[in-house]
């Protein structure tokens, strides 16, 4: 069974009509949340548009009251009509003018208000959503929400809002002015909305299916450049640049095709209100004219008639416009409101427990952890690791090893069962003092962009300059660190480009270090690191574990001498469990495994 | 007579924007026909617009006055097909110009993307891709609008505005002029802002680029952040990013709002001198009651135009920006490009020789010497090399210099014989494959990563097909990542950023699969396997050890164990190679090489001392 919760169903176009109104109903929701807060400006923003409508409409009325008053009054000799109707003809120009500047300030503050507030609500969601979620929702298409998909609902809240109330307003008085003219011919105007709703509806159904189709082909898009570009050295090294030029070549043609049919349905759409409005002057003419000839009607009131229905419709196109826009902005709140709804798998607990000073007890009871009732990780455990012992996993790839670790972390929530930190369940911890107790270091040390010393303070943000640099003195980065060509304020560029992997493994040491907290996990975080760097590592280690709980996993088992305790995996489930002495002693799996790696080294 | 501030604007930075625009016609040749043809149906509709309302007012002034019931078909029929006639212009502006425009838009986006394709690693070290990303989505779409609907309305209006002023001084040379003469302030704002909102125009856009970057470090680097517990951090960050571009944004409104509000009152001030005028005109009898009403008319038609113009300035302005930003990677110098003349090596034997290889990144500082400062080294066909470095001694930046990511500074790499910069890079990178450290996998079936190397092997047909099956089975056989078989969809299930997340190790393995799979002349190895379990990495060595034989092998090694695979081993020492030997030469004769690769060896027997003794205890344990 498919379902629309949240960001599942997300490239689909064949809602129906029950998922449709959830769909519509979710954005309409987000909408109106983030108009909540700029709803006063917004009804500021209606006001200023209504008065300089006015002030628009008032203009040739001041000039026909010029040339009918002023002129006979001057030849009599009197300014004073003429010039009153020059003067307020300069001043509803200039309160129109001022109007309009407003309003275009004042509706960038409101769309800006309102950017601002879906970008944040939109960063802070994705940081929160486990990285299970991250694990099967690309960053591409985050990146696609953030930036096409927002772009899309800018453009409709910077022109939407003037476009609908103008049309609205102006559509209404002079439909209002018609019918009091001349009941018949606003008669013909009643008739023609048939044909109108009929044509807008076919233009509504089609357009949201295309619009919807048009989002999901620009996410396929960003996402294969991003990773395009993320990976360019592979591109490049394998020679792919052709095949993925092809490719490229085919999202951007689908994304082509179908923006062409959007605007072509535009194309349909737009002038078939232009015919239907001026069908409607002529069927008006008719109307009127046999009533004209007849003597029914005067023939001011017809040519007014006539004027008027021409006008009625000349709002439509910004109405298109208007439509066009929600439409674009509708498909875009539909896909952000779904990664909104998702719901984090690792929550933030409502009733935390503070856990001030924690000492580094893990307890896992009654554990177990699957992804899908079928894929079970780790079967059934129970592990007590007391404060301040170290613990080194072993065990082939794909042992489990890092799931157990992402446990004790909390990027993963067990299936089943409780972790405990100092006797409290991780879920009802603080996560401020879950994240300061329990640091993973993991084997992508992630540079982002900004100085070597700002990745570092990672660690701690409230850090001196002097701890950054005891930190990175004491897992032996420093004398790397003054080396490069800023020392410690270099910019370590995109994806830490310009540092070698085992130099990045380093600064994210030197982060954990500097973060100092209860239990440290490392997975795999001295791999790149040439010996004398892992051996200073080492030995930094040994005193920065000395006080805390650490989980060690390292294929290097050089590390795992430092351990007091080691736990080998396979398919999930703790085989052996001892000190390094005792499992080498045994004539387990371990001590195979450190026979075979001690062959290795000769 | 044809001064209108906006068309005459004889000021150099308007030129400016003009040129940078003009530079469109590369990608928007093709569409020029179809644009001008869309202007003409957009000028032809105006005209219909303007036309309805005349001949409305001539019929019932007409027929309809002189009670004439026989005209009204007629007359109601023309109306109607004028209308017809208007909605049809409209229908084919459309028409003309907004396929052809996604045409534009797309031959652009391609061109960028082989663009930066082609451009060197070194390009990609500066250029954030949040930057490079926000060029080729939202800006391009940006000049398509532009081209499909600003471009044509500009020139639409311009011309109305013209022929509406040539009307209007006709009618009246001297309210004409007055409408004219009190428009020259509308030229020097309109000066002003080109000039500022050209500058915030590409503040905002690249700020939006950096924002993109922001938000892809923030998810590619979540692990982290969430390790840190540091999303706050990270938000507060990029919160102060979204709130410089929102600022910037604003300020581009009231940049927008003031050239609006002199577009709105210029016009009406003209107009008010004009009425106060005219009346006055009209009464000394120079002008008709009918004549004044005709020059209103015409002049309030030229309203909308007007007041358009500065939407349409500042639409010019951004798409110009956008154009400048599509063109500063166009134009980037690509200092890695084929040889015009390339030579070919038919069948390479695999002898890779380095002589007197300087490298140095370009941003370096001129107090740090050169990365690599002569490197001489030779790989005989057929040979191992493993290459023995600390951290940040540029061993995987050698190798990335053999295959041409980054070009040498000096000296020079040959490929039996061949300088590599003779060869085209299609063909080096044929004959020399590369197995990161980092392996980067892409959203593609495991097969289709593996075989990234072998187009040759693309094809559909049974032979091609088993070939491809034999190769990645050999591939995964000799990685050990025979996993692969046992993921849901086998060898075909898509992994990558859009598909099963693997592990380190896994992807790793994948990476060494496809290197191995190119069945290249050269292999170039940068620590491929460091995040291999021991089990894992005997198994792996032991099947390299015959892939090795036959193909000359630069592998960057930080284990003995590693460095087992190699004939020999090349130190590399503060940016030369200071020793090359076997492995048990250089032991002896190098107190670097010791430092690098041996000191662990020595712990080892420490601790094979240690754990014997342990042994021992345990043995003394159990018999006791």
């Amino acid at each position: 069974m498919s379902t629309v919760t949240g960001v599942e169903g997300e490239e689909r176009h064949d809602f129906t009509r029950a998922e449709s109104r959830h769909i519509r109903q979710r954005s309409l929701r987000l909408l109106g949340s983030l108009l909540r807060p700029v709803r006063a400006r917004l009804w500021l923003t209606m006001a200023i548009i209504v008065v300089s409508t006015g002030a628009q409409v008032a203009g040739p009325a001041l000039i026909a009251y010029g040339i009918d008053r002023g002129l006979p009054a001057l030849i009599d000799g009197d300014w004073l009509p003429v010039g009153a109707a020059g003067a307020a003809y300069l001043l509803t120009g200039a309160v129109g003018a001022f109007l309009i500047a407003w309003y275009i300030r004042l509706s960038a503050r409101i769309s800006q208000a309102v950017l601002l507030d879906l970008r944040t609500r939109v960063f802070l969601h994705t940081q929160k959503l486990s990285l299970e979620f991250h694990e099967s929702y690309t960053s591409g298409r985050i990146i696609s929400r953030q930036t096409s998909d927002l772009d899309a609902i800018r453009e409709l809240l910077d022109e939407g809002i003037n476009q609908l109330v103008r049309g609205v307003l102006y559509m209404a008085f002079t439909g209002v002015a018609l019918a009091l003219l001349d009941w018949m011919s606003a008669l013909v105007l009643v008739v023609a909305l048939v044909p109108l709703a009929v044509l807008t509806r076919w233009f509504q159904t089609r357009s949201q299916r295309l619009f919807r189709r048009s989002r999901v082909a620009s996410a396929k898009l960003i996402v294969h450049f991003v990773e395009t570009m993320t990976g360019i050295r592979a591109v490049q090294a394998f020679r792919t640049e052709k095949r993925n030029e092809r490719e490229f070549g085919d999202l951007v043609e689908d994304y082509r095709d179908v923006n062409a049919r959007v605007i072509q349905l535009f194309g349909i759409y737009d002038p078939g209100l232009l015919l239907i409005g001026n069908a409607c002057v002529a069927a008006v003419l008719v109307v009127g004219g046999f009533r004209v000839v007849d003597g029914q009607l005067a023939i001011g009131v017809l040519l007014a008639a006539l004027l008027y229905t021409k006008r009625f419709f000349d709002p439509m196109e910004d109405m298109a416009m208007f439509y066009n826009g929600y439409q674009s902005a509708a498909s875009a709140l539909e896909k952000i409101s779904g990664v909104l709804e998702e719901e984090p798998s690792v929550p933030d607990p409502t009733h935390p427990v503070d856990l001030w000073k924690a000492h580094g007890r893990v307890r896992f009871e009654g554990v177990e952890f699957a992804y899908t009732p079928e894929r079970v990780v780790l079967p059934r455990f129970d592990l007590d690791v007391p404060a301040g012992q170290t613990i080194a996993l072993v065990g082939s790839t794909g042992a489990g090893k890092s799931t157990l670790a992402k446990l004790i972390a909390r990027f993963y929530d067990p299936s089943d069962g409780v972790v405990e930190l100092d006797g409290v369940d991780l879920r009802r911890l603080h996560p401020k003092d879950l994240r300061r107790a329990i640091v993973m270091v993991t084997q992508e040390a992630y540079l982002f962009s900004g100085s070597v010393a700002d990745n570092i303070a990672l660690g701690k943000p409230d850090a001196s300059f002097d701890e950054v640099v005891a930190a990175a003195k004491a897992v032996g980065a420093h004398e790397f660190i003054e080396g490069l060509p800023n020392g410690y304020d270099t910019d370590v560029n995109k994806r830490g480009g310009r540092v070698s992997a085992g130099q990045r493994q380093l600064i994210s040491f030197a982060r954990a270090f500097l973060a100092n907290p209860a239990v440290l996990i490392l997975d795999e975080a001295t791999s790149s690191l040439d010996i004398p760097s892992e051996r200073l590592v080492q030995e930094g280690l040994q005193s920065l574990l000395a006080d805390r709980t650490a989980v060690i996993i390292a294929h290097r088992l050089s590390t795992v001498a430092i351990a007091d305790r080691v736990l080998v995996m396979e398919h999930g489930r703790i085989v052996e469990d001892g000190s390094p002495a005792e499992l080498i002693g045994g004539s387990g799996r371990f001590a195979a495994l450190h026979a075979a790696w001690r062959d290795s080294l000769v | 007579m044809s001064a209108t501030p906006h068309h005459h604007d004889p000021i150099p930075a308007r030129t400016g924007t003009v040129r940078a625009l003009f530079r469109l016609r590369e990608y928007a040749g093709p569409a020029l026909p179809f644009i001008i043809a869309g202007m003409v149906a957009a000028l032809i509709a105006q005209l219909i617009a303007l036309a309805i309302p005349q001949v409305l007012q001539s019929i019932v002034d007409g027929p309809l006055a002189d009670r004439d019931a026989r005209a009204i078909w007629p007359l109601a029929g023309l109306v109607l097909g004028l209308g017809a006639l208007e909605a049809g212009m409209i229908a084919l502006r459309r028409w003309f110009v907004l396929t052809p425009g996604t045409r534009v838009e797309a031959r652009m986006r391609n061109a960028l993307y082989a663009r930066l394709q082609d451009l060197p690693v070194s390009f990609h070290d500066r250029w954030p891709s949040g930057q490079l990303l926000s060029r080729a989505v939202s800006d391009l779409g940006l000049i398509r609008r532009w081209l499909s609907f600003g471009l044509v309305l500009l020139v639409v209006n311009l011309i109305v505005i013209v022929v509406g002023l040539a009307i209007l001084v006709s009618m009246n040379w001297l309210l004409g002029v007055v409408f004219l003469v009190s428009s020259i302030p509308l030229w020097v704002v309109g000066y002003r802002f080109e000039g500022r909102y050209s500058e915030v125009s590409r503040r905002s856009q690249d700020q939006a680029g950096d924002l993109a970057t922001a938000v892809e470090e923030s998810v590619h680097g979540i692990r982290v952040l969430k390790a840190f517990g540091r999303g706050k951090h990270a938000l507060s960050s990029f919160r102060a990013q979204a709130e410089s571009l929102r600022s910037t944004e604003i300020e581009k409104a009231r940049l927008d709002a003031s050239i609006w509000a002199w577009l709105l009152a210029a016009p009406t001030a003209a107009l008010a001198v004009c009425l106060v005028l005219g009346v006055w005109l009209a009464s000394q009898g120079i002008l008709t009651v009918g004549q004044l009403v005709a020059f209103f008319a015409t002049a309030t038609v030229l309203a909308w135009p007007i007041e358009s113009i500065g939407f349409l300035l500042a639409f010019s302005v951004d798409a110009r920006t956008a154009t400048d930003r599509f063109f500063d990677i166009l134009d980037s110098e690509n200092q890695v490009t084929d040889p015009a003349r390339p030579a070919s090596i038919e069948r390479p034997r695999g002898e890779l020789v380095f002589t007197g290889v300087r490298f140095r990144y370009q941003d370096s500082p001129d107090r740090f010497g050169d990365l690599l400062d002569g490197v001489d080294l030779a790989l005989e066909p057929g040979e191992t090399m493993a290459l023995v470095g600390l951290t940040g001694s540029g061993k995987t930046t050698l190798t990335a210099l053999t295959t041409r990511l980054y070009d040498v500074t000096g000296g020079s790499i040959t490929l039996d014989g061949v300088d590599i910069r003779a060869l085209t890079r299609e063909e080096l990178r044929t004959h020399i494959a590369m197995a990161f450290e980092d392996a980067t996998l892409f959203s593609a079936s495991v097969r289709e990563n593996v075989l990234l190397g072998r187009p040759d092997l693309a094809g559909d047909d049974p032979k091609t097909r088993a070939e491809a099956d034999r190769v990645l089975d050999e591939a995964l056989r000799i990685a050990q990542a025979s996993f692969a078989y046992d993921l849901p969809d086998g060898v075909d299930t898509t992994v990558g950023e859009e598909g099963m997340s693997l592990s380190g190790g896994q992807r790793q393995r994948l990476a060494l699969a496809r290197a191995v799979a190119a069945s290249p002349s050269v292999l170039v190895l940068d620590d491929p396997l460091s995040a291999l379990d021991v089990a894992t990495e005997a198994r792996v060595e032991a099947e390299l050890r015959d892939v090795l034989a036959s193909t000359t092998a630069l592998i960057v090694a930080h284990r003995p164990s590693t460095v087992m695979l190699a004939d020999r081993v090349a130190l590399l020492e503060e940016g030369r190679i200071t020793a090359v030997g076997t492995h048990s030469e250089l032991l002896r004769e190098s107190e670097h090489y010791r430092f690098v690769i041996s000191s662990l060896e020595d712990e080892e027997r420490r601790e094979q001392a240690e754990a014997s003794d342990i042994e021992q205890i345990a043995r003394e344990e159990a018999t006791r």
